[in-house]
Parts: C-alpha cells; sequence; structure tokens
C-alpha cells in the first residue's frame, strides 16, 4: 500500500527524492523548541472549533426576543448575536463544550507565543539570518492579540461591550486621526452602527485568520530554510545541525505534543467554565458590572490604563493627548517598538553582523538577559496591576495604596530586576555553574607519576 | 564513531531499541483506551450531551493517543542522532549574478530616472484610489461626537419610558435615566442622577441652580474610557469615610457628585458632564438645559469643559 501511494505521487509530482530529503530533516532536542510547536497546534484546535462556531453564531445587533433553554434570560430583548451565542451554548449538542475549547485554546495560543518568543529573545535565536523570521513572529503575536480581542467582543454580552467600549476610546484618544478612524471602524459613534459586528465578525473569522495561517507558513519555511537552530554541545557547530530526524522518531512525539495540546484544550474547554455570557447578561451602553475581567492578554493594557494619572495635556482649553492614548496607544507602541529594533539595537551595540545558529544561554550576553528581565517585570508588574480590584477584593489592601505602589513600582523594580540579573548572569558564566544543579564539571589533574587525581 | 552515508546527512549508528515487549504492551494499552473514550464520547454525545463528560472523554481519548504516540516515538522506533551540514547563505558572486539579471533589462533605456518618477507617481495615486473606498465605512464625527439629545424641558424617564420624579432618587441611591423619546443607546443619553445632602453640594455658582431638591445629574459615561459609571460610593459613616463618589467600575475613575462630577481619582482627565435639572409643573424632573460639556470619551481637540 505505501509502495503504491509513493508511486502515485512520485509520478505526478516528481516530489519523492524531495520528501525523502524532508522525512530526514533534522530537528535538534531541547524542550524549548516545542514552545512554538504548542502555539501551532493551538491555532489548529482554534480553526476547527471556529468553524463548528460559524455554523450556528449569527453576527447581527438586530434585536429578538430570547426563548431557549436558559430560564432567566427567557423573553429577554437582546441582540441576535447574544442569542445566538446563548443558544449555541445551551441548545446544541456539544456547543458549549466546542465554544469553550475555542476560548481557552485562545488563551493558550498567545500564552504559547509569549512564551516562545521569550525563549527566543533571551537565547539570542533572533539574530541573523532569524531576524527575518522573528519580525513575522512578532507580527503574528500583534495579530493573535487583536484576533482574540475581536473573537471575544463578538458575543455582544455585558463584558465584551465593556471591552469594546474601551477599545473605542482608545482609538478616539490616536492624536489627530483618531475620532475619524474610530468612526470608520465603528461606522459611526459607539456603540457604532448596525454594520459594525459584522465587520469584527468577518475580521475574526476570515480576514485575521488568513494572515495568521499565511504568516505561519512563512514562519515555518523560514525556519526550514536555515534548519534549527542548537544549543552549543558535542559536535554543535555553526555549520552543521544534531538532532532527530523528522521521520520516524520527531514526528511521533511532535504528532504526540498536538495530540496532548488537544486533549488538554478539550478538556478544559469541558471541565473549566470559561465566559459564561449568560452571567453577565447583555451589553447595554449604560450598562457595567464590576469584577470583570478581561482575557489575560489584554490585562497589562488595562493595567496601564488604570496606572495612569489623569492627565490629559490640553492648549487653549482643548485636549492634545486624551488620556487613554498613554496607556492604550503609547505603552503598547513602546513595547513592541522596542521588540522590532531589538536585533538592530542589539547590532548596533555589538557590532556583530555576523549569521548565528549555535544559541545562547542566557548567561552567555548578561545584558540582553538583564534588559530582557527588566521589561519583562516593568510589564508584568502592570499586568498584575490590572488585578489590583481584585485584589482588593480578595486581601482587603486598599485600592488607591495599590495604585501608587504600582506606579512607583513600575520604575524601581526593573531597575533593581536589571542589576540582579546582571549579576547573576555574570557569575554563572564565570562560574559556569548550572542555576539550580550547580556545576557538572570537576577538576581533573594528571598527577607526575602518571594517573589523576579528581 | 562508525558512519555511515545516508540520505543528505551523515548519521551515526543508531542504536535500535531493544525490542521492548512491555512498551508495545504499554503503547496498544494507551491506544486500546483512546478508542474506548472516543466511544464513551460517542454514547455521551447521543445520551446526554453532558459537556463536563463530552469534554472528559474526548481529552482522555486524546490524552491516551498523545501517550500512545509519544512512548512509540521515544522507545520503539529507532533512535537516531543524525549529524546534518547545515546550507550556508550569502554567496556573493550569486548575489552579483542574480544583481545583474535583475538591472540588466534596463540599461537600454534612456530615460530611466523620468520614467522611475512618473512610475511612482503612477503607483502613489493609484495606491490612493485604491484605499479611498474605504472612507464608505463610517461618516465623518463632524457634530455627531460628544453630542447628547438633552436639550431644556427635556422629561427624564427610566428604562421602560417611565417619567422619574424627585421621589424616584433616594439619598444614597444611583439612579439612570434618559431623554424621553431619544435613543437610550446614544453615548448622549444615559444620566446617573443622585440626591445629596444640600448643605453638602459645592456647585459653582453659575450651577447653583441646577440642582432642585439637591439631585444631581451626569452624564452616566466616563470621560475616560467611555464604560458606564455604574458604582456609587456613599459613605455611612461620616467623617471618617471618605466622601459621596461615582465610580467607574472599567478603570476606576472616581468623581465627586458634590462638586459638579470633578475627578478625584484614577484616569480620567475630564469632569463628567452635569445636565442641569429642573422640576416642572408636574412635579417631575426635566433637564434644564443642555449638558456643560461634551459627552464621553475624550479626542484630540475636545472642549475640556
Amino acid at each position: 500500500m505505501i509502495r503504491k501511494a509513493v508511486r502515485f505521487i512520485d509520478e505526478r509530482t516528481g516530489s519523492a527524492s524531495f520528501l525523502g530529503k524532508a522525512l530526514r530533516y533534522v530537528f535538534p532536542d531541547h524542550w524549548s523548541f516545542l514552545l512554538g510547536e504548542i502555539a501551532l497546534y493551538s491555532f489548529v484546535i482554534l480553526v476547527i472549533t471556529g468553524v463548528f462556531l460559524t455554523l450556528f453564531f449569527e453576527p447581527s445587533l438586530a434585536q429578538t426576543t430570547y426563548h431557549g433553554s436558559y430560564a432567566p434570560l427567557e423573553g429577554q430583548h437582546v441582540s441576535k448575536a447574544y442569542a445566538s451565542a446563548v443558544r449555541l451554548s445551551f441548545d446544541v449538542k456539544a456547543g458549549l463544550l466546542m465554544r469553550q475549547t475555542h476560548h481557552w485554546a485562545a488563551l493558550v495560543f498567545v500564552a504559547a507565543i509569549v512564551v516562545h518568543l521569550m525563549r527566543v529573545f533571551f537565547t539570542g535565536g533572533f539574530r541573523k539570518p532569524r531576524d527575518l523570521n522573528y519580525y513575522i513572529g512578532l507580527t503574528m503575536l500583534t495579530l493573535a492579540l487583536v484576533e482574540g480581542f475581536a473573537g471575544y467582543s463578538l458575543a455582544d454580552d455585558l463584558l465584551s461591550g465593556m471591552g469594546l467600549a474601551i477599545a473605542y476610546a482608545v482609538a478616539l484618544a490616536i492624536p489627530l486621526v483618531g475620532a475619524p478612524l474610530a468612526f470608520l471602524i465603528w461606522g459611526g459613534q459607539f456603540p457604532g452602527s448596525s454594520d459594525f459586528l459584522s465587520r469584527f465578525y468577518i475580521a475574526h473569522v476570515l480576514i485575521l485568520p488568513i494572515a495568521i495561517g499565511v504568516l505561519i507558513s512563512v514562519h515555518l519555511l523560514l525556519i526550514a530554510l536555515p534548519k534549527h537552530t542548537q544549543f552549543r554541545g558535542a559536535g554543535r557547530t555553526e555549520h552543521n545541525v544534531i538532532g532527530t530526524p523528522m521521520w520516524p522518531g520527531y514526528a511521533l512525539r511532535a504528532g504526540g505534543l498536538f495530540l496532548a495540546t488537544a486533549g488538554v484544550l478539550f478538556a478544559l474547554g469541558g471541565l473549566v467554565q470559561i465566559n459564561p455570557i449568560w452571567q453577565t447578561g447583555p451589553f447595554e451602553p449604560w450598562l457595567g458590572t464590576n469584577g470583570v475581567q478581561p482575557d489575560w492578554y489584554m490585562g497589562w493594557l488595562i493595567g496601564a490604563l488604570r496606572l495612569m494619572p489623569g492627565f490629559e495635556p490640553h492648549v487653549f482649553g482643548y485636549t492634545i493627548f486624551p488620556n487613554p492614548f498613554f496607556g492604550g496607544i503609547l505603552l503598547p507602541s513602546i513595547v513592541f517598538g522596542l521588540l522590532y529594533l531589538w536585533p538592530t539595537i542589539e547590532r548596533r551595540k555589538t557590532g556583530d553582523h555576523h549569521a548565528h545558529h549555535l544559541l545562547d544561554r542566557p548567561r552567555d550576553n548578561p545584558w540582553r538577559t538583564a534588559t530582557g528581565a527588566a521589561v519583562f517585570s516593568f510589564i508584568a508588574l502592570i499586568f498584575l496591576a490590572a488585578a489590583s480590584d481584585r485584589i482588593f477584593v480578595s486581601f482587603g489592601i486598599p485600592y488607591t495604596g495599590q495604585v501608587w505602589f504600582f506606579r512607583i513600582a513600575v520604575f524601581v523594580v526593573p531597575v533593581i530586576v536589571y542589576r540582579l540579573t546582571k549579576l547573576i548572569c555574570e557569575e554563572l558564566r564565570d562560574s559556569d555553574a548550572h542555576p539550580l544543579r550547580g556545576s557538572a564539571t570537576r577538576e581533573v589533574k594528571r598527577q607526575q607519576g602518571g594517573g589523576f587525581t579528581a | 564513531m562508525k558512519l555511515r552515508r545516508r540520505g543528505p546527512g551523515d548519521q551515526e549508528a543508531s542504536p535500535r531499541p531493544t525490542a521492548n515487549a512491555g512498551t508495545e504492551l504499554v503503547v496498544a494499552a494507551a491506544l486500546a483506551g483512546a478508542a474506548l473514550a472516543a466511544v464513551a464520547f460517542v454514547v455521551v454525545y447521543i445520551v446526554s450531551a453532558d459537556t463536563q463528560l463530552l469534554g472528559l472523554s474526548l481529552g482522555l481519548a486524546l490524552g491516551c493517543l498523545a501517550v500512545a504516540a509519544i512512548l512509540a516515538g521515544q522507545r520503539l522506533v529507532p533512535q537516531e542522532h543524525v549529524v546534518e551540514e547545515r546550507p550556508q547563505f550569502g554567496d556573493v558572486s550569486e548575489q552579483q549574478q542574480l544583481e545583474l539579471e535583475l538591472v540588466e533589462p534596463a540599461s537600454g533605456i534612456s530615460r530611466r530616472k523620468m520614467l522611475l518618477g512618473v512610475g511612482s507617481l503612477a503607483g502613489a495615486a493609484v495606491g490612493v484610489a485604491a484605499v479611498v473606498p474605504l472612507a464608505s465605512l463610517g461618516p465623518s464625527p463632524g457634530d455627531e461626537i460628544g453630542s447628547s439629545p438633552w436639550r431644556r424641558g427635556l422629561a427624564v424617564v427610566d428604562e421602560q419610558g417611565r417619567q422619574l420624579g424627585p421621589e424616584d432618587v433616594p439619598i444614597g441611591a444611583l439612579v439612570t435615566g434618559f431623554p424621553a423619546g431619544a435613543d437610550p443607546r446614544e453615548l448622549g443619553s444615559p444620566v446617573v442622577l443622585v440626591r445629596l445632602p444640600q448643605n453638602q453640594l459645592q456647585l459653582p455658582t453659575d450651577r447653583a441652580d441646577w440642582a432642585p431638591q439637591g439631585i444631581v445629574a451626569y452624564s452616566k459615561i466616563c470621560t475616560h474610557a467611555g464604560c458606564a459609571i455604574s458604582l456609587y460610593r456613599y459613605p455611612l459613616y461620616r467623617p471618617t469615610s471618605p466622601g459621596p463618589a461615582l465610580v467607574c467600575p472599567c478603570h476606576y475613575s472616581t468623581f465627586d457628585p458634590t462638586r459638579a462630577g470633578k475627578r478625584i481619582f484614577g484616569p480620567a482627565g475630564r469632569s463628567l458632564p452635569q445636565l442641569p435639572l429642573a422640576i416642572d409643573q408636574a412635579g417631575k424632573l426635566v433637564a434644564g438645559g443642555p449638558f456643560s460639556g461634551p459627552v464621553g470619551p475624550a479626542w484630540w481637540g475636545v472642549r475640556r469643559t
């Protein structure tokens, strides 16, 4: 049977030799190389569950009366989008499983991308010739954030409406072009024209997934062309790559990782409730509720909006920079700008224009690792600040006190983190000890009369 | 180390894993478990479609498959450790060849600069023409942005359209009002109404008559990010508690209802626009005029008061 299949393909495409080489493609072994794979597999699950959802969801803001098995909403006037999302959750067999798995997969997708980005950053995997691929990865992260936000904004429940209100305010806050731009996106002033939801829907189910899918293909191609990076080790040089070939060992293990990712996501989707839109209820612009939190990857932006003091530069009584500009536009622009510019910054600083295929350990480049850790601590603190209202509810620490603490900490802590990380890296680099296992090497001396002492 | 040639790369002689009957059994058991869990999924789907059981059975099926695949990959198939040459990029002579191929055809053209200039112009113009239809997406902000349907004499109604009177706004309560006959979803529509003891009110002198019986009204849309002001802090234990405040649940911008909606904490940059209130002949609440300023989140050039 295999022989028949091979002959069928080769006689029509002439690709037997190419496929044979592809099966021998070598994957270096390290657990940290699997983080990007988890993102890829989450994307596959997102597409599968997402297609299922589109067969039931109705992206319309037209009003309807809810009739279904969720009794508290019975007879209420809601949008068709909200009604269909609730119906999908309660009256479609396996509908809630698919919806919750889709949501969990989105959270894992972005998380895996972020951790993968950190791996690439701290090991210097972004250096030439992979800087190009690094930019593509960053672009996918940006698209994934927008895609995720668009996704949970579709259900037209209270949480999504509050999120969209903030998104509108952030768009409005862009200097000079904010108001016309926001009016284009929403088709008028918030909550927008009746077209708005179908626009977001097309962006979510067509434009952005296709963009991400195309970029994933290019990303994989640009990994395969120069072949994988690898850590230093016995026999490993800049000119070779050592590891497990695609077939059969790696394919089975990678397939296993895909199945494990899918298994965890479906188990989460079935067992752990996420975004119960029937509890928050439908959105109206005059409604709001306390204690709702966005999806995790929006947390740093919410935190930034909350921490920013009520400062709005103005001249002659007219506002120039609306306040959400600082947390919603300026901060992400600086962070992503820094990430995009990093390969250039590092090249400028070190004068190193060579191609690199051997990865650094984080300690090998204390300056890079310390800078990355400092920026990470800055963002992590802002992210934590987004939960300060929950911290108040859970631990009773006054909200205003927390805000002031975070306002100061976001500038102090990164400096400490930078110093400390640099110190630890230099220490480790010089002693060559493993941070957890200690030094693996011992000095061996040859004695004068032959023999060795350890 | 014995090396043998195979495919594009060099490969160390691979120690074939010792035939491991035990592992084969475990893999088979995992596969059987996957089949069982998948059947369970189908049965649950047909019988009850319980979300938890569906997720559990499907997760188990995929998990068992994962265990089988990973075990097979690590224990059953040959463990190869392969060294492969890495292609080196950046052959200068190839680059020069390509450069030549690209540039050569243009060498016969004498007015290269002119054509390039006109070509760029055409490209830019066609590009702009291609983008312009995007303007159909929405109207220009014009007068709509920050505007409000509130006018002098317009009745204050609740969500059901019933006109509100002063008796509907007791001390300590947060009441939402809308302009009679207008679209409640418009940002300029919803207002919060709160009643405060007259002696606590510190409105500017030109707003002294905006609060009949101590009832003040502010736009319900936060001037920071457009969420609905839906929290009302009304202290029960003066003087140790901080004063009354209207709070937005999104980023906790905090406004003082006794002092014309002035921001006292949080990120908002403008005060809440205040709506002058009056009481009509029927003793019900009506607007005494339009809002004190533009409604909703700020934009470049918004008037601050």
